[in-house]
């Protein structure tokens, strides 16, 4: 018995299977403020919100509704945003993508852009104005438009990385 | 493309109920993470404590990454310096040339000045710093301006303590852990800081924009009396910033108000020191500043 190679008919890791999406997620949220980046603004998009959309159109059973909960707190904690905006608006936004995908049967490539575009704008919009609850509506939105169209422009790579991601999560052995 | 998702439970009594309360699970959580997110709008100090855990492990890796590759700071800034190179370019060597004929009499009064102060006995006294350290990271992906500096409570860092670099002020401490502490950018949304210009004492208020610059108002709007180039600095009305710290160099004029771009950029600078609150116990550790000569244009 070589214990190299799959055998017939075995499962993929059932560890790795569970681990390596919310990982991804994780250490996205988190890599941001390991970086050596003093920004004057917010450059970067969410990482950690890309990653959990992609997730969620790619594998839209793998995770129930809620999971948006544990893994928006985790982002909170290194967001800066006030506690629970990402946790309350991720959760939003598995809601959403649950119904979109029982309302559009086979979604496409160009579907699950414009959702995750889409959401990633109306994420990062809400969360700012709840961040910022005194300053003009304008200003507050136009901070926060860079992000969201260098966002929507990413969505594609990060469906490859999650793809990538998700292909190790399935690799048996 | 994505298969279709087949949520259907069927049949099975568990199925359907696990599924119902995945639903309900998700729909309370939401609203409780929202109402979350307004209470600690309202009180951040106390919430930015619960952030400390995640600092302290963010802070080391960050230590490692600063210190391989060193500060990659100001991308928006260079991208942007590109694209206004021209116009900066000469609206720079104008300014060289005003800041050329003021160094000569600023070189002047500093001689003058020195004289007095002898004079007068006064000391230099340097009690306001606490500690020094570096900026490690920052939020770069959310709309808060919050860095994170390399010291905490372990050099007697608390929340509510003005940080300055040496070319201005940087923020002030909004939370601090044992090893790293949040500091509040100056240019944050939510970062109002008394100024004054210091040419004639004007006071004015500088409010932070999100993207790096700061929006300067006068406390009365009757005229307009900024032009480029003014300087301001911290006037100390308020008590938490001490006097004479200088803020922001007056960009363009506005409507109501100017645009002024913080005189210390975040991104580039190597040292932070942490000063005392000014407060009443604190201001005799600092020589009371001379007051400014009003009324001259």
């Amino acid at each position: 018995m070589s214990k190299k190679g799959p055998r017939l008919g075995e499962p993929a890791s059932l560890v790795r299977m569970r681990v390596v999406p919310i990982a991804s997620v994780m250490f996205a949220s988190a890599l941001p403020l390991m970086l050596p980046l003093i920004a004057n603004s917010p450059v970067l998009p969410p990482l950690g919100l890309l990653f959990f959309l992609c997730w969620q159109l790619l594998r839209s059973e793998m995770w129930p509704v809620w999971v948006g909960l544990p893994l928006g707190l985790w982002d909170d904690m290194f967001s800066g945003m006030p506690f629970g905006t990402a946790a309350g608006l991720w959760t939003l936004a598995s809601i959403a993508i649950d119904y979109s995908s029982q309302r559009i049967y086979w979604r496409g490539f160009f579907h699950d852009w414009a959702i995750a575009a889409l959401l990633v704008a109306i994420i990062q919009s809400l969360a700012a104005l709840i961040a910022h609850p005194h300053a003009a509506t304008g200003r507050v939105l136009g901070l926060v438009v860079p992000q969201i169209i260098i966002s929507a422009l990413l969505v594609p790579l990060f469906m490859r990385l999650t793809g990538k991601f998700d292909n190790f999560r399935l690799k048996r052995r | 493309m994505a298969r279709p998702a087949h949520r259907r439970p069927g049949q099975s009594r568990k199925a359907q109920y696990s599924l119902f309360v995945a639903y309900v699970i998700a729909v309370t959580g939401a609203v409780a993470g929202l109402l979350l997110a307004v209470l600690s709008v309202v009180d951040p100090v106390g919430f930015a404590q619960l952030r400390v855990a995640s600092q302290e492990i963010a802070a080391p890796i960050a230590r490692v990454t600063r210190s391989v590759t060193g500060s990659i700071s100001g991308i928006d800034d260079r991208v942007g310096a590109y694209v206004n190179a021209g116009s900066q370019n000469r609206r720079l060597r104008n300014e060289l040339a005003e800041t050329r004929r003021q160094l000569v009499a600023t070189s002047a009064l500093q001689e003058e000045n020195r004289q007095l102060k002898t004079l007068l006995k006064l000391q230099e006294t340097d009690k306001t710093a606490i500690a020094n350290g570096y900026l490690l990271t920052s939020t770069s992906t959310s709309s808060k301006r919050i860095a994170l500096l390399s010291i905490g409570r372990n050099l007697g860092v608390t929340a509510g303590q003005p940080v300055r670099a040496a070319d201005g002020l940087i923020g002030r401490v909004l939370s601090s852990g044992p090893s790293v502490s949040q500091v509040l950018l100056l240019t944050d949304v939510d970062n109002i800081v008394p100024v004054r210009r210091a040419r004639d004492g004007l006071p004015a208020l500088a409010y932070g924009r999100g993207n790096g610059d700061l929006d300067i108002r006068t406390l009365n709007i009757a005229n307009n009396p900024f032009k480029p180039g003014d300087i301001l600095l911290t006037s100390g009305t308020g008590g938490l910033y001490p006097p004479n710290i200088p803020v922001a160099i007056v960009a363009r004029r506005q409507n109501d108000g100017a645009l002024a771009r913080p005189l210390a950029d975040p991104g580039k600078v190597d040292a932070v020191s942490v000063l005392r609150p000014y407060t009443p116990d604190n201001i005799d550790a600092s020589p009371a500043p001379a007051p400014a000569p009003a009324g001259t244009p």
